[in-house]
Protein backbone atom coordinates (compact mmCIF):
# COMPACT_ATOMS: atom_id res chain seq x y z
CA UNK A 1 0.00 0.00 0.00
CA UNK A 2 1.29 3.18 -1.24
CA UNK A 3 2.05 5.84 1.84
CA UNK A 4 -0.58 8.44 0.19
CA UNK A 5 -3.53 5.45 0.54
CA UNK A 6 -2.19 4.69 4.24
CA UNK A 7 -2.66 7.99 5.33
CA UNK A 8 -6.67 8.49 3.17
CA UNK A 9 -7.49 5.17 4.61
CA UNK A 10 -6.49 6.60 8.33
CA UNK A 11 -8.18 9.61 7.77
CA UNK A 12 -11.59 8.02 6.33
CA UNK A 13 -12.26 6.93 9.89
CA UNK A 14 -13.61 8.74 12.70
CA UNK A 15 -16.67 9.72 14.95
CA UNK A 16 -17.90 13.82 15.32
CA UNK A 17 -20.69 15.41 16.51
CA UNK A 18 -22.11 18.69 15.55
CA UNK A 19 -24.56 20.44 17.67
CA UNK A 20 -26.37 23.56 16.71
CA UNK A 21 -29.65 25.60 17.29
CA UNK A 22 -32.80 24.53 14.90
CA UNK A 23 -32.15 28.15 12.95
CA UNK A 24 -31.82 28.59 9.06
CA UNK A 25 -28.49 30.60 9.99
CA UNK A 26 -26.81 28.04 12.71
CA UNK A 27 -27.50 25.02 10.08
CA UNK A 28 -26.35 26.81 7.55
CA UNK A 29 -22.81 26.70 9.81
CA UNK A 30 -23.01 22.79 10.31
CA UNK A 31 -23.73 21.90 7.02
CA UNK A 32 -20.80 23.67 5.72
CA UNK A 33 -18.78 22.38 8.86
CA UNK A 34 -19.61 19.03 7.62
CA UNK A 35 -18.80 19.61 4.43
CA UNK A 36 -15.03 20.79 5.79
CA UNK A 37 -14.80 17.97 7.85
CA UNK A 38 -15.63 15.55 4.95
CA UNK A 39 -13.09 17.37 2.62
CA UNK A 40 -10.45 16.81 5.38
CA UNK A 41 -10.85 13.38 4.93
CA UNK A 42 -10.19 13.24 1.80
CA UNK A 43 -13.46 12.29 0.65
CA UNK A 44 -14.29 12.71 -3.06
CA UNK A 45 -15.69 15.74 -4.03
CA UNK A 46 -18.66 14.25 -5.41
CA UNK A 47 -19.76 12.19 -2.23
CA UNK A 48 -18.87 15.48 -0.05
CA UNK A 49 -21.48 16.77 -2.24
CA UNK A 50 -24.27 14.26 -2.43
CA UNK A 51 -23.70 14.28 1.36
CA UNK A 52 -24.23 17.93 1.72
CA UNK A 53 -27.05 18.12 0.11
CA UNK A 54 -29.30 15.30 1.79
CA UNK A 55 -27.61 16.79 5.17
CA UNK A 56 -29.09 19.97 4.18
CA UNK A 57 -32.23 19.48 3.12
CA UNK A 58 -32.84 16.53 6.47
CA UNK A 59 -32.01 19.68 8.29
CA UNK A 60 -34.32 22.65 7.02
CA UNK A 61 -36.45 20.31 7.60
CA UNK A 62 -36.11 20.28 11.13
CA UNK A 63 -35.75 23.90 11.24
CA UNK A 64 -38.81 24.42 9.25
CA UNK A 65 -41.31 21.73 10.69
CA UNK A 66 -39.71 20.00 13.78
CA UNK A 67 -39.55 23.42 15.85
CA UNK A 68 -42.01 25.41 13.87
CA UNK A 69 -44.30 26.76 16.34
CA UNK A 70 -42.17 27.16 19.14
CA UNK A 71 -38.16 28.10 20.75
CA UNK A 72 -35.70 26.54 18.04
CA UNK A 73 -34.48 23.22 19.26
CA UNK A 74 -30.92 21.86 19.33
CA UNK A 75 -30.38 19.69 17.15
CA UNK A 76 -27.15 16.90 16.99
CA UNK A 77 -25.69 14.93 13.67
CA UNK A 78 -23.67 12.64 15.13
CA UNK A 79 -21.51 11.16 12.21
CA UNK A 80 -19.48 7.98 11.69
CA UNK A 81 -16.86 7.59 8.78
CA UNK A 82 -15.63 4.27 8.25
CA UNK A 83 -14.28 2.36 5.01
CA UNK A 84 -17.72 1.48 3.56
CA UNK A 85 -19.01 4.98 3.82
CA UNK A 86 -21.11 7.67 6.39
CA UNK A 87 -23.58 7.53 8.89
CA UNK A 88 -25.04 10.25 9.82
CA UNK A 89 -27.72 10.06 12.60
CA UNK A 90 -29.74 13.60 13.49
CA UNK A 91 -31.34 13.78 16.75
CA UNK A 92 -33.94 17.14 17.66
CA UNK A 93 -36.72 17.40 20.09
CA UNK A 94 -39.18 18.60 17.70
CA UNK A 95 -42.45 17.33 16.36
CA UNK A 96 -42.75 13.68 14.95
CA UNK A 97 -42.79 13.21 11.18
CA UNK A 98 -46.37 13.26 10.28
CA UNK A 99 -47.76 9.82 10.91
CA UNK A 100 -44.44 9.28 12.73
CA UNK A 101 -43.33 7.77 9.42
CA UNK A 102 -40.83 8.75 6.43
CA UNK A 103 -42.49 10.54 3.30
CA UNK A 104 -42.16 9.17 0.34
CA UNK A 105 -40.54 11.60 -1.56
CA UNK A 106 -41.59 10.79 -4.70
CA UNK A 107 -40.15 12.88 -7.83
CA UNK A 108 -41.66 16.43 -8.06
CA UNK A 109 -43.28 16.56 -11.53
CA UNK A 110 -41.62 19.49 -13.65
CA UNK A 111 -43.21 18.54 -17.02
CA UNK A 112 -45.98 21.43 -17.13
CA UNK A 113 -46.13 25.08 -18.15
CA UNK A 114 -43.89 27.46 -16.81
CA UNK A 115 -46.88 28.90 -14.25
CA UNK A 116 -47.52 25.28 -12.50
CA UNK A 117 -43.87 25.02 -11.49
CA UNK A 118 -43.60 23.63 -8.62
CA UNK A 119 -41.29 26.11 -6.13
CA UNK A 120 -40.85 22.90 -3.23
CA UNK A 121 -41.31 19.16 -2.45
CA UNK A 122 -37.94 18.29 -3.27
CA UNK A 123 -36.45 17.46 0.18
CA UNK A 124 -37.07 14.52 0.56
CA UNK A 125 -36.69 13.20 -2.88
CA UNK A 126 -33.43 14.44 -2.76
CA UNK A 127 -33.21 13.11 0.65
CA UNK A 128 -34.00 9.44 -0.88
CA UNK A 129 -32.19 9.53 -3.99
CA UNK A 130 -28.59 10.34 -1.88
CA UNK A 131 -28.55 8.16 0.74
CA UNK A 132 -27.59 4.42 0.43
CA UNK A 133 -30.08 3.97 3.22
CA UNK A 134 -32.99 6.00 5.22
CA UNK A 135 -34.65 5.42 8.49
CA UNK A 136 -36.85 7.54 11.06
CA UNK A 137 -37.06 6.49 14.78
CA UNK A 138 -39.67 8.70 16.86
CA UNK A 139 -38.93 7.65 20.82
CA UNK A 140 -38.89 9.48 24.02
CA UNK A 141 -39.69 12.85 22.34
CA UNK A 142 -36.93 12.37 20.35
CA UNK A 143 -36.82 12.58 16.66
CA UNK A 144 -34.44 10.64 15.35
CA UNK A 145 -33.17 10.28 11.62
CA UNK A 146 -30.21 8.19 10.28
CA UNK A 147 -28.55 8.79 6.95
CA UNK A 148 -26.07 5.90 5.43
CA UNK A 149 -23.53 6.48 2.61
CA UNK A 150 -21.84 4.19 0.86
CA UNK A 151 -18.22 5.02 -0.45
CA UNK B 1 -26.71 43.25 -2.25
CA UNK B 2 -26.47 39.58 -3.25
CA UNK B 3 -27.53 40.33 -6.80
CA UNK B 4 -25.87 42.35 -9.32
CA UNK B 5 -26.90 43.25 -12.75
CA UNK B 6 -25.98 44.51 -15.79
CA UNK B 7 -27.28 44.65 -19.68
CA UNK B 8 -25.00 43.70 -22.79
CA UNK B 9 -26.55 43.67 -25.79
CA UNK B 10 -29.85 41.70 -26.13
CA UNK B 11 -29.68 40.10 -22.35
CA UNK B 12 -29.69 41.34 -18.45
CA UNK B 13 -26.94 39.26 -16.93
CA UNK B 14 -28.15 38.74 -13.21
CA UNK B 15 -24.72 38.29 -11.00
CA UNK B 16 -25.26 36.25 -7.74
CA UNK B 17 -22.32 37.50 -5.26
CA UNK B 18 -23.07 34.68 -2.84
CA UNK B 19 -21.48 31.38 -2.02
CA UNK B 20 -25.02 29.73 -1.74
CA UNK B 21 -28.37 30.60 -2.14
CA UNK B 22 -30.39 28.60 0.88
CA UNK B 23 -33.11 28.45 3.38
CA UNK B 24 -31.65 31.49 4.76
CA UNK B 25 -31.42 33.67 2.06
CA UNK B 26 -34.10 32.28 -0.44
CA UNK B 27 -36.49 35.05 0.41
CA UNK B 28 -34.16 37.49 -0.21
CA UNK B 29 -33.14 35.99 -3.29
CA UNK B 30 -36.56 35.97 -4.52
CA UNK B 31 -37.31 39.94 -3.66
CA UNK B 32 -34.10 41.00 -5.12
CA UNK B 33 -34.45 38.53 -8.75
CA UNK B 34 -37.76 40.13 -9.02
CA UNK B 35 -36.54 43.82 -8.60
CA UNK B 36 -33.50 43.22 -11.17
CA UNK B 37 -35.45 41.86 -13.93
CA UNK B 38 -38.56 43.86 -13.75
CA UNK B 39 -37.53 46.08 -16.54
CA UNK B 40 -35.27 45.62 -19.40
CA UNK B 41 -34.46 42.59 -21.62
CA UNK B 42 -36.39 39.56 -22.21
CA UNK B 43 -33.52 37.60 -21.88
CA UNK B 44 -32.03 37.13 -18.40
CA UNK B 45 -29.31 35.10 -17.80
CA UNK B 46 -28.32 34.23 -14.01
CA UNK B 47 -24.52 33.72 -13.60
CA UNK B 48 -24.26 31.07 -10.85
CA UNK B 49 -20.57 30.75 -11.24
CA UNK B 50 -19.77 31.90 -7.66
CA UNK B 51 -22.62 29.73 -5.76
CA UNK B 52 -21.13 26.56 -4.20
CA UNK B 53 -24.25 25.47 -2.76
CA UNK B 54 -27.78 25.19 -3.54
CA UNK B 55 -30.03 23.57 -1.08
CA UNK B 56 -34.21 22.97 -2.85
CA UNK B 57 -35.19 26.38 -1.07
CA UNK B 58 -32.33 27.55 -3.49
CA UNK B 59 -34.09 25.81 -6.28
CA UNK B 60 -37.77 27.02 -5.42
CA UNK B 61 -36.46 30.51 -5.14
CA UNK B 62 -35.17 30.34 -8.91
CA UNK B 63 -37.96 29.11 -9.73
CA UNK B 64 -40.59 31.08 -8.54
CA UNK B 65 -38.22 33.62 -10.45
CA UNK B 66 -38.85 32.26 -13.55
CA UNK B 67 -42.67 31.77 -12.67
CA UNK B 68 -43.02 35.49 -12.14
CA UNK B 69 -42.00 35.96 -16.29
CA UNK B 70 -43.81 35.95 -18.89
CA UNK B 71 -43.53 32.85 -21.65
CA UNK B 72 -41.99 35.27 -23.82
CA UNK B 73 -38.98 36.10 -21.37
CA UNK B 74 -36.74 33.70 -21.11
CA UNK B 75 -34.58 32.68 -18.01
CA UNK B 76 -31.52 30.91 -18.62
CA UNK B 77 -28.43 29.35 -15.86
CA UNK B 78 -24.96 30.10 -16.35
CA UNK B 79 -21.94 28.89 -14.47
CA UNK B 80 -23.51 26.25 -12.21
CA UNK B 81 -20.69 24.17 -10.28
CA UNK B 82 -21.42 20.77 -9.57
CA UNK B 83 -23.04 20.54 -6.41
CA UNK B 84 -25.47 22.84 -7.75
CA UNK B 85 -25.63 21.20 -10.96
CA UNK B 86 -26.79 17.83 -8.80
CA UNK B 87 -29.28 19.42 -7.49
CA UNK B 88 -31.15 20.49 -11.43
CA UNK B 89 -30.30 17.49 -12.18
CA UNK B 90 -31.75 15.35 -9.93
CA UNK B 91 -35.09 17.13 -9.55
CA UNK B 92 -35.04 17.01 -13.28
CA UNK B 93 -34.78 21.09 -13.67
CA UNK B 94 -32.47 20.86 -16.25
CA UNK B 95 -34.88 19.95 -18.11
CA UNK B 96 -36.85 23.17 -17.10
CA UNK B 97 -34.09 25.56 -17.74
CA UNK B 98 -31.48 26.21 -20.22
CA UNK B 99 -27.76 25.44 -18.37
CA UNK B 100 -24.42 26.52 -19.33
CA UNK B 101 -20.86 26.18 -18.58
CA UNK B 102 -20.00 29.61 -18.53
CA UNK B 103 -21.52 33.35 -19.07
CA UNK B 104 -19.85 33.42 -22.23
CA UNK B 105 -21.56 30.22 -23.56
CA UNK B 106 -24.79 31.70 -22.68
CA UNK B 107 -24.16 34.89 -24.33
CA UNK B 108 -23.42 33.32 -27.19
CA UNK B 109 -26.11 30.15 -27.85
CA UNK B 110 -28.45 31.22 -30.50
CA UNK B 111 -31.82 32.12 -28.91
CA UNK B 112 -33.74 28.72 -29.04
Amino acid sequence: MQPEQGRDARRRHGSFSLSFAATELDARSAIASLAERLRAATLPESFVSAVQIAFAEAVNNIVEHAYADAAAGDVQARCDLGPEGLRIEILDSGHPLPDGQLPAGAPVDVSGPRTCLPEGGFGWFLIRELTSELSYLRSGGTNRLTMRFDI
Amino acid sequence: MTLTSTVTGTARIVTVNADRIDAAMAIQFKEEMRAEIESGPDHVILDLSAVDFIDSSGLGAIVASVKQMPDHRRLDLAGLTPTVEKVFRLTRMDMVFRLFPSLDDALTAPPN
